[in-house]
């Protein structure tokens, strides 16, 4: 998104709405006294920087990895372990799960990249199953009823028991994904992943490894799901092997398909979209709301491919799909 | 030996029973255009893809400067010098003209984990691939979705490609296939004029096009070499006649 207002489009303004509503939104909790929704776009928030981190390989790298949420699930007992084991220091909680689930994802996606298309689906969920029943088989930390944090992170001055400043602080992570994505997705290396999306054999032909690349690519969206998944941990105060259910992995390419494939703030909307529907459905359906649930995703993805992209489109947004 | 620049000895490649290529022995001089011409299925495609890496010989060696490449992958010789256009078109649809050329630019300045600067900003890839592209008269096409680009255009970004990295020997696997007569006589004029800084190994089927660029000329037929000289010997190679130009259409 360009500083220079003039040359903004649909896109841009929207963008720039969604971002002051999400900045107010602690404000509005606070006047109406609503807690709930912080709760809400909290958690949303989170599972737009875990979509965030997919999206750099799916969206960008053209590779649908159906095991993404594994690193919700590594960063998050990273960080709940060492809560169990009684240090909530988010400095050491946060990097811990950045590297446990970089060092996963580095030996997953070494494994897993080569393959293509639905054996690399297959592959990926096949790991994200490895580690889900790893964690179910973790005894001494809940096995599969999970366990509660029994204190949540600080970061120095930083205290995410508090609500508002767990909420600031997940938006600052996010505003910094979306800024940092744009960086990596405009730069050389980005270049060779969307090259290597929409032409392999062309991509090995001018002398790209695109092996290395990806893997990379695999690395840096697992390392990054395992902050996701450190702050999932703060906001529910609780990790269960649930978080990398295979399910969840469904949830979070079903966000980056809504939000549109190949835009930087598109999982930003899925996910806002995609708690708030779910919640909204589970309220007035109850048990049953999973029976429409289900079927609108099914449509959404028969029927508007690229999310709210094309709806941004149709409103006379900008047609290149490049980045912004 | 000393004077090839890239090289096959004794190459085989089969599928399954079909043998593609068939004791291919072939050399690739510095600053030469060395043409393979041959029928359908002659196997020249194939012969281009050993060459560059992206299928591995049944048995044989393929040399670069003297050096076995043969089991290097296809990147590492792109990065070494040696540049393939492809048969069917093969761009980077969903980018721009200047991209596609900017992307081969990027492949020969060293790695590209670099995660910070913009490369659409950066005049160390832009400038140069303007100029190729302006070069080859596809400037005003630069900033257009390669996907939209005609048949013609995509088979010159195809050479824009190829060249951009500064290659030590280009593999042209039919660069005229499909196009006009008009594009056809511009790039051959075009190639002409690269003659002599770089190696060449040219596909082609249009006769006129060999003869007119070809120092040496290989005729391939089910996978064997039936002979190898300069288009005056091959014109008057009996073999070769009776095998592949006496067959009307191939007649220039
Ligand atoms: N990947 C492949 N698998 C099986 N057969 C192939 C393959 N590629 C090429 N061939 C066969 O090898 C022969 C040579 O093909 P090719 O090199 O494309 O010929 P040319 O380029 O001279 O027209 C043909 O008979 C073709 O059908
Ligand atoms: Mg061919």
């Amino acid at each position: 998104m360009s500083l220079d207002i003039r040359s903004w489009g649909v896109r841009e303004i929207f963008n720039f709405l969604l971002i002051t509503i999400l900045a107010l939104v602690p404000v509005y909790s606070w006047m109406s006294g609503n807690t709930f929704i912080i709760t809400l776009v909290t958690r949303a928030l989170v599972y737009a920087i875990a979509a965030m981190s997919l999206n750099l390989i799916m969206g960008y790298g053209g590779l649908v990895s159906f095991g993404h949420a594994m690193f919700l699930g590594i960063g998050g007992y990273a960080a709940g372990i060492m809560a169990f084991h009684g240090n909530t220091n988010g400095l050491l909680q946060f990097p811990l799960a950045f590297f446990v689930a970089g060092l996963f994802a580095m030996i997953i996606g070494a494994l897993s990249l080569r393959t293509r298309g639905v054996y690399f689906i297959m592959i990926t969920l096949a790991f994200a199953q490895m580690v889900y029943f790893a964690g179910v088989g973790l005894e001494a930390y809940g096995a599969d009823d999970g366990m509660t944090l029994s204190r949540r992170s600080r970061l120095g001055p930083i205290d995410l028991a508090d609500r508002n400043q767990l909420y600031l602080f997940c938006l600052a992570v996010l505003l910094f994904t979306v800024w940092m994505m744009g960086r990596i997705v405009n730069s050389r290396f980005g270049m060779v992943l969307r090259g290597a999306k929409s032409n392999e054999t062309r991509m090995l032909a001018l002398g790209f490894p695109v092996f290395r690349y990806r893997l990379a690519a695999f690395t840096m969206a697992g390392a990054w799901c395992g902050i996701a998944g450190a702050l999932m941990a703060n906001q529910a105060a609780f990790v269960s092997p649930a978080m990398m259910h295979w399910v969840q992995s469904g949830d979070l390419i079903v966000i980056v398909v809504m939000g549109g494939i190949n835009s930087l703030f598109g999982p930003v909307y899925g996910a806002l979209a995609f708690i708030i529907v779910e919640h909204q459905l589970s309220v007035w359906l109850k048990d049953t709301w999973q029976l429409v649930f289900g079927p609108m995703i099914v449509l959404l993805a028969l029927f508007a491919r690229n999310g709210l992209d094309d709806l941004f489109k149709l409103m006379g947004g900008r047609k290149d799909g490049r980045d912004g | 030996m000393a004077d090839a620049l890239l090289e096959t000895k004794s190459l085989f490649k089969r599928f399954g029973g079909l043998v593609a290529t068939d004791n291919l022995t072939i050399a690739i001089r510095p600053g030469e255009i060395h043409a393979l011409i041959g029928p359908n299925g002659a196997g020249k495609s194939t012969a281009v893809a050993q060459l560059s890496g992206q299928l591995a010989p049944t048995a044989g060696h393929i040399l670069f400067e003297g050096r076995d490449i043969t089991r290097m992958r296809m990147p590492t010789r792109a990065r070494l010098g040696i540049a393939r256009s492809f048969q069917i078109t093969s761009v980077l649809k969903d980018f721009t003209t200047l991209d596609n050329v900017a992307l081969s630019v990027q492949a020969h300045q060293g790695h590209s984990f670099r995660f910070w600067k913009n490369a659409r900003k950066d005049p160390t890839l832009r400038d140069p691939a303007s100029l190729l592209l302006n070069e080859l008269g596809l400037g005003p096409r630069a900033d257009v979705i390669t996907a939209e680009l005609s048949h013609g255009e995509q088979r010159q970004l195809e050479i824009a490609m190829a060249l951009a990295g500064d290659p030590r020997v280009l593999l042209l696997d039919e660069p005229m296939a499909g196009m006009g007569p008009e594009e056809s006589t511009q790039m051959v004029t075009f190639l002409k004029n690269l003659k002599g800084s770089r190696a060449m190994l040219l596909v082609e089927h249009d006769m006129d096009a060999v003869f007119a660029l070809a120092d040496r000329i290989t005729v391939l037929v089910y996978g064997r070499a039936i002979a190898t000289g300069t288009p005056e010997e091959i014109r008057a190679n009996a073999e070769v006649r009776d095998a592949y130009l006496g067959a009307d259409d191939m007649v220039a």
